[in-house]
């Protein structure tokens, strides 16, 4: 068939797509998160700027019953109590353990007007939320538990969270972290749990406190809570990235 | 397939979704390698019964579990366990390849509809006429398929049609529609998807019975390819006239 010159219907609705995408794009990338070139993290960019801009940011997610509750695997790195885990021991850990956690402090640093240390105490007066959750590994299966815990907000807020912060970090005792956006951050089914269905947070689910970010994967759920770094620049705490893996995970 | 023309924009979408196509399997089946058990319902773990177990990678069945805990205040039987097992994980790049693929295959598939609806192309070559439905046709064309010399007239017989139309807009759309039930952010906003789909694992078996669904009809369309006219086929699909 011979081409026709000149724009006709198709090409200028080809055009309009394009041009909207490009639009898109420009609009985004300032800022976009570091991909270090690799066209996997592109995606995962993508997939994140998409979701940001086409989803509800305060949209709950699904809540369930009691009944739903369901038995709940630990696959993390390893046991921050026994020094046989290597990589993820902390002798520090292992004395709060022995304690029973009774000296344990959470501390907020970083873009924070009032950086501190927070006991259980201090952080159980801030509120409490519980929720009725699933939690999605990246490896295929999921759990059902209940959590309870202080929102996030509730502690960004009461530290005084300055204007210019734009990401939070969390690190565990187990050498683990993650980081996730202010959206996300002040989510209000972003919790501190210190309880799992009704009971205090059992050792190896992550106690004393753990995150629950019921937006993402299972994997930004950090456990073992040792630090809490307010930013004003995207740290990859993880790190994912550099592992090969996705910060964001919405999917 | 035979003497049919097809349109650029027809063997642009089919080339893209092609690519993307295999790259999802060989990534879906990579992830499905980390977890290879099938669930029906709301949730579904090593620790709750499956459905299926599908024996694909050195996880399968792998029992590495111990310290089995009970939940102190449930009345039910649910408990904790650590895994002690170190599995094969590739979902890093796995995921991410599956995404990215998506991202292609989803755009390309909205592009092709948008197309093939307001261009008549759907209407014209994939929509069964009327005079199309009596048995006598169908017989002929059903049995025409296992004969020798494949009839290729430059239009598509009926089976044809009907195939191609459930893979456009019920095998990708479901396939897809699943995917997006396992996303947590995505649920929080359409909700409505895991009540349609019976849950996050249910959504999870569909998804991997509905690929399986599109890989067999893959199967059958290359053999069905290769046996009216491979070489004619192929160019007519890519950079022939």
């Amino acid at each position: 068939m011979k081409e026709k010159k000149g724009m006709n219907r198709r090409r200028a609705i080809f055009a309009g797509i394009t041009s909207a995408g490009a639009l898109l794009l420009s609009g985004c990338l300032k800022k976009a998160l570091p991909t270090y070139g690799n066209i996997l993290r592109m995606g995962d960019n993508l997939t994140y700027i998409a979701q940001r801009g086409l989803l509800s940011q305060r949209a709950l997610a699904m809540e369930y019953q009691k009944s739903d509750i369901t038995s709940f695997p630990v696959t993390d790195i390893g046991d921050p109590a026994d020094p046989a885990s290597k990589a993820a021991y902390s002798k520090v850990y292992q004395e709060l353990q022995r304690n029973n956690f009774k000296d344990w402090t959470l501390s907020v640093e970083g873009s924070v007007a009032k950086p501190g240390k927070y006991s259980m105490d201090d952080l159980k007066k801030l509120g409490e939320r519980t929720q009725i959750t699933r939690h999605s590994c990246e490896e295929g299966w999921s759990a059902i538990a209940e959590w309870t815990g202080v929102p996030l907000a509730a502690l960004l807020q009461h530290a005084g969270i300055l204007p210019a912060a734009r990401f939070v970090c969390f690190y565990g005792f187990d050498n683990y972290g993650e980081s996730i956006d202010m959206l996300d951050a002040f989510h209000p089914q972003t919790i501190l749990a210190h309880t799992m269905n009704g009971e205090t947070l059992p050792a190896r689910n992550g106690a004393p406190v753990r995150l629950r970010v019921e937006t993402q994967i299972g994997y930004k759920n950090v456990k073992y809570l040792q630090r809490i770094v307010v930013t004003d620049k995207f740290v990859d705490a993880g790190p994912d990235i550099s592992n090969g893996w996705s910060w964001y995970t919405g999917i | 397939m035979g003497d049919v023309q097809h349109k650029r924009w027809v063997k642009g979408a089919h080339f893209i979704i092609t690519l993307s196509f295999l790259a999802l399997t060989v990534s879906g089946y990579v992830i499905l390698m980390s977890h290879p058990r099938l669930y029906w319902g709301k949730a579904g773990n090593d620790l709750t019964p499956a459905l299926f177990e599908l024996p694909i990678s050195r996880n399968y069945q792998h029992g590495g579990w111990e310290k089995r805990i009970q939940f102190k205040h449930l009345t039910g039987s649910q408990i904790s366990a650590v895994r002690t097992y170190d599995i094969f994980n590739q979902n890093g790049w796995g995921r991410s390849t599956h995404f990215l693929a998506a991202w292609f295959l989803v755009i390309t598939g909205l592009i092709y509809l948008m197309f093939g609806f307001f261009s008549g192309h759907f209407r014209r070559n994939l929509v069964p006429r009327k005079k199309e439905f009596s048995f006598k046709l169908f017989c002929h064309d059903f049995a025409s398929h296992f004969r020798k010399q494949l009839y290729t007239g430059g239009k598509y017989g009926l089976l044809q049609k009907i195939t191609y139309m459930a893979v456009i807009f019920f095998l990708f759309p479901v396939v897809i529609l699943t995917g997006f039930t396992m996303s947590p952010a995505i649920t929080a906003s359409y909700p409505f998807l895991l009540k349609i789909f019976f849950g996050h694992q249910s959504a999870r078996t569909i998804h991997f019975f509905s690929a399986t669904a599109l890989l067999l009809f893959l199967l059958v369309h290359v053999v069905m390819v290769v046996r009216s006219g491979f070489k004619q086929n192929i160019l007519a699909i890519t950079f022939g006239k």
